[in-house]
């Protein structure tokens, strides 16, 4: 009798845990599942509960594959690879700011350190539309306004956060005995910088180039006010189309997400790698 | 040869005197154990010697050469930390080669000494694993190996033991020692357990408050506590207050406050001086009736009563009372006493150190 109530109370919990999993795994993937729908619906009116005909054509559209004015999309090859090279210029140097930035904020005593550290939320620390409309004033006058470097400026500015915040943690986390032992085998400081702190530091460093990279892709505000006209990033294509047109909108929802999607997937192979491990 | 030397070290933290005028000398292959409570000073020592810390005055030597001014890096001195400080990143043998890389030596000579060194500290199966891989005892073992694969003038070790637990930290100090003599390496070791420090040191120094209490040889230092912090650091010491009321050949006489009347051995005190008697439990010897014979001196015989018992093992230790006082004791178990006994009780007046309060 016993037997049988543990054996119940078992089934009890795993069902529990199925329904939870499905029901996060729809809080997750629900969305994404009507955007999926909504990219191939070539028909899709009230009432009905799913698509009336599907097909690829704003698929084929938005990669440049077919050329058609019907359905209103246009091809986004062209924002995409400007996006993906805004977002890997800003990556690289917000990056080389904030390693160096975010070393010196975690090991040494800075006068002012704080007010430092704090200096790199700013951007994000208040409402950022005024923000921008200052800069943009500013821009302008200095000719940056409507350029790509303008817009890797507003870029960095808004990673640097992330750059900064996550790197200086990261080193915080490395205990100091681990570089002095190096000093004290006779690794001159440079030396202990390259082979001990930052392969331990790569996991936590990669982790915020991710950050980084994803909030350059996905940058949408600051890019508005300096970029347009006439730096059109994917962000910007879809905000121009997702008023009326779903299906395109969805397209490009999709491919924005996509690159955020493999590297959290390389984060989290990355920051499983052993050695994180024996940190501590 | 090495020798190592310190010549009026002073560091301030603030208006706090970390380090107040430490003069240290360290002779070659000599163990130097410099012990006392945290804060005493000990830490800040090792990484003034070690380089990464600066002091505001005063003169590091090694071998008569001047380091003071010298990067870390270049001052010759190996280094043990408490949490070990394995890299993560690289297998044991890495971990050990990396020293030897960066003075260039050629491959088969590094491996060469990484194994020869491997062997020293037993764990020359291990090399191909990862610092997580080992428990806490092979990896301290590991960190000796690294600190010591480069031949350093000076070896550090600082609280090498503290990480692990109660057994092996037993076993780590016969190992240290063993491997201290087989390197024969001049050494200073930081910890603030006594008996730590007395089964590996060749001398010990107890700090406090950034000074040098009393330095010399383990057993003398117990025996002969120079002031109340070191007979209160060594061992399970308690403390009679009292007056110096005379001498008698050559014991001085204690009268406490309550009207007793002890024995002991006074080096620097003079008459009238208010002192304390330092009662250490392996000197109070209870004095069982068929004990009490003519020839028996009635001198620091006293009736105590048992306040408290407790069996621990090998010992039942006490605490007992004898007016306002209390001191503690220990018996072997099958002489046991129960609380609420009056016992008579002799303290050794050739083990009653009595020093200035």
């Amino acid at each position: 009798m016993r037997k049988i109530l543990m054996i119940n109370k078992k089934l009890f919990i795993v069902t529990l845990e199925i329904i939870l999993l499905l029901f996060s795994l729809l809080l997750i993937f629900g969305p994404m599942t009507s955007l999926a729908l909504w990219s191939i619906a070539d028909k899709w009116f009230w009432p009905n509960l799913l698509p009336q005909s599907i097909g690829l054509d704003y698929w084929r559209q938005a990669l440049g594959v077919q050329k058609s004015l019907a359905i209103g999309a246009v091809s986004i090859i062209p924002a995409f690879f400007l996006s993906l090279m805004i977002a890997v210029i800003t990556v690289i140097t917000a990056m080389s700011i904030a390693i160096p930035a975010g070393y010196a904020l975690a090991k040494y005593k800075i006068p002012f350190g704080m007010f430092i550290f704090f200096l790199f939320l700013m951007p994000n620390a208040f409402p950022q539309q005024p923000i921008f409309v200052n800069l943009l004033d500013i821009f302008t006058k200095i000719g940056l306004a409507g350029t790509i470097p303008g817009v890797i400026i507003v870029h960095i500015l808004v990673g640097l956060v992330f750059g900064v915040w996550i790197t200086s943690a990261t080193f915080r986390s490395i205990p100091p005995q681990l570089e002095e032992a190096a000093r004290s085998v006779g690794a001159s400081g440079i030396r202990t910088f390259f082979r001990i702190t930052l392969p331990l530091a790569a996991p936590g460093l990669l982790a915020s180039s991710v950050f980084v990279f994803i909030t350059s892709l996905d940058e949408f505000t600051g890019t508005f006010f300096i970029g347009l006209p006439f730096v059109i990033t994917l962000p910007m294509t879809l905000y121009s189309s997702s008023g009326y047109n779903m299906q395109f909108a969805s397209v490009i929802a999709i491919i924005l997400l996509l690159p955020s999607m493999l590297f959290m997937m390389l984060i989290q192979k990355v920051l499983k790698a052993e050695y994180v491990g024996g940190m501590g | 040869m090495s020798n190592l030397k310190l010549i009026s070290i002073l560091k301030k933290y603030g208006k706090v005197k970390a380090i107040d005028n430490l003069n240290l000398e360290v002779q070659d292959g000599e163990l130097v154990t410099l012990l006392g409570p945290s804060g005493c000073g000990k830490t800040t020592t090792l990484r003034t010697i070690s380089g990464f810390l600066a002091p505001d005055s005063g003169d590091i030597y090694i071998n008569d050469r001047r380091i003071t001014d010298i990067p870390p890096e270049r001052r010759g001195i190996g280094l043990v930390f408490q949490n070990y400080a394995l890299w993560p990143h690289m297998t044991v043998f890495q971990n050990l080669a990396f020293g030897l890389q960066m003075r260039k030596l050629p491959k088969d000579e590094i491996k060469r000494r990484v194994k020869q060194r491997l062997e020293t500290v037993r764990l020359e199966e291990y090399e191909n694993r990862y610092p997580r891989e080992l428990s806490g005892g092979q990896q301290q073992r590991v960190a000796l190996a690294r600190a010591l694969v480069l031949e350093p003038d000076i070896l550090l070790l600082d609280e090498p033991l503290s990480n692990l637990d109660a057994l092996l930290r037993e076993k780590m100090r016969f190992e240290i020692a063993r491997i201290h003599k087989e390197s024969g390496v001049t050494t200073v070791y930081v910890t603030h357990d006594q008996t730590e420090a007395m089964v590996i040191s060749d001398r010990i120094i107890i700090l406090n408050k950034g000074r040098i209490m009393q330095q010399g040889k383990p057993e003398d230092i117990y025996e002969n506590p120079a002031n109340k912090f070191v007979a209160s650091f060594m061992g399970n010491t308690s403390f009679i207050n009292g007056t110096v009321v005379g001498f008698n050949g050559k014991y001085t006489l204690v009268k406490t406050g309550d009207g007793l009347t002890i024995y002991g051995i006074g080096r620097k005190v003079k008459k009238g001086e208010n002192v304390v008697i330092a009662v250490r439990p392996e000197n109070v010897q209870f004095v069982l009736p068929p004990d009490i014979r003519g020839g028996m001196k009635s001198n620091n015989l006293f009736s105590m009563e048992i306040e408290r018992e407790t069996y621990i093992g090998e010992v039942v230790d006490y605490q007992l009372r004898i007016k306002s006082w209390s001191i503690r004791a220990k018996s072997a178990v099958s002489n046991k006493m129960t609380k609420g006994e009056t016992v008579k009780i002799y303290l050794d007046p050739d083990k009653m150190p009595i020093l200035s309060e």
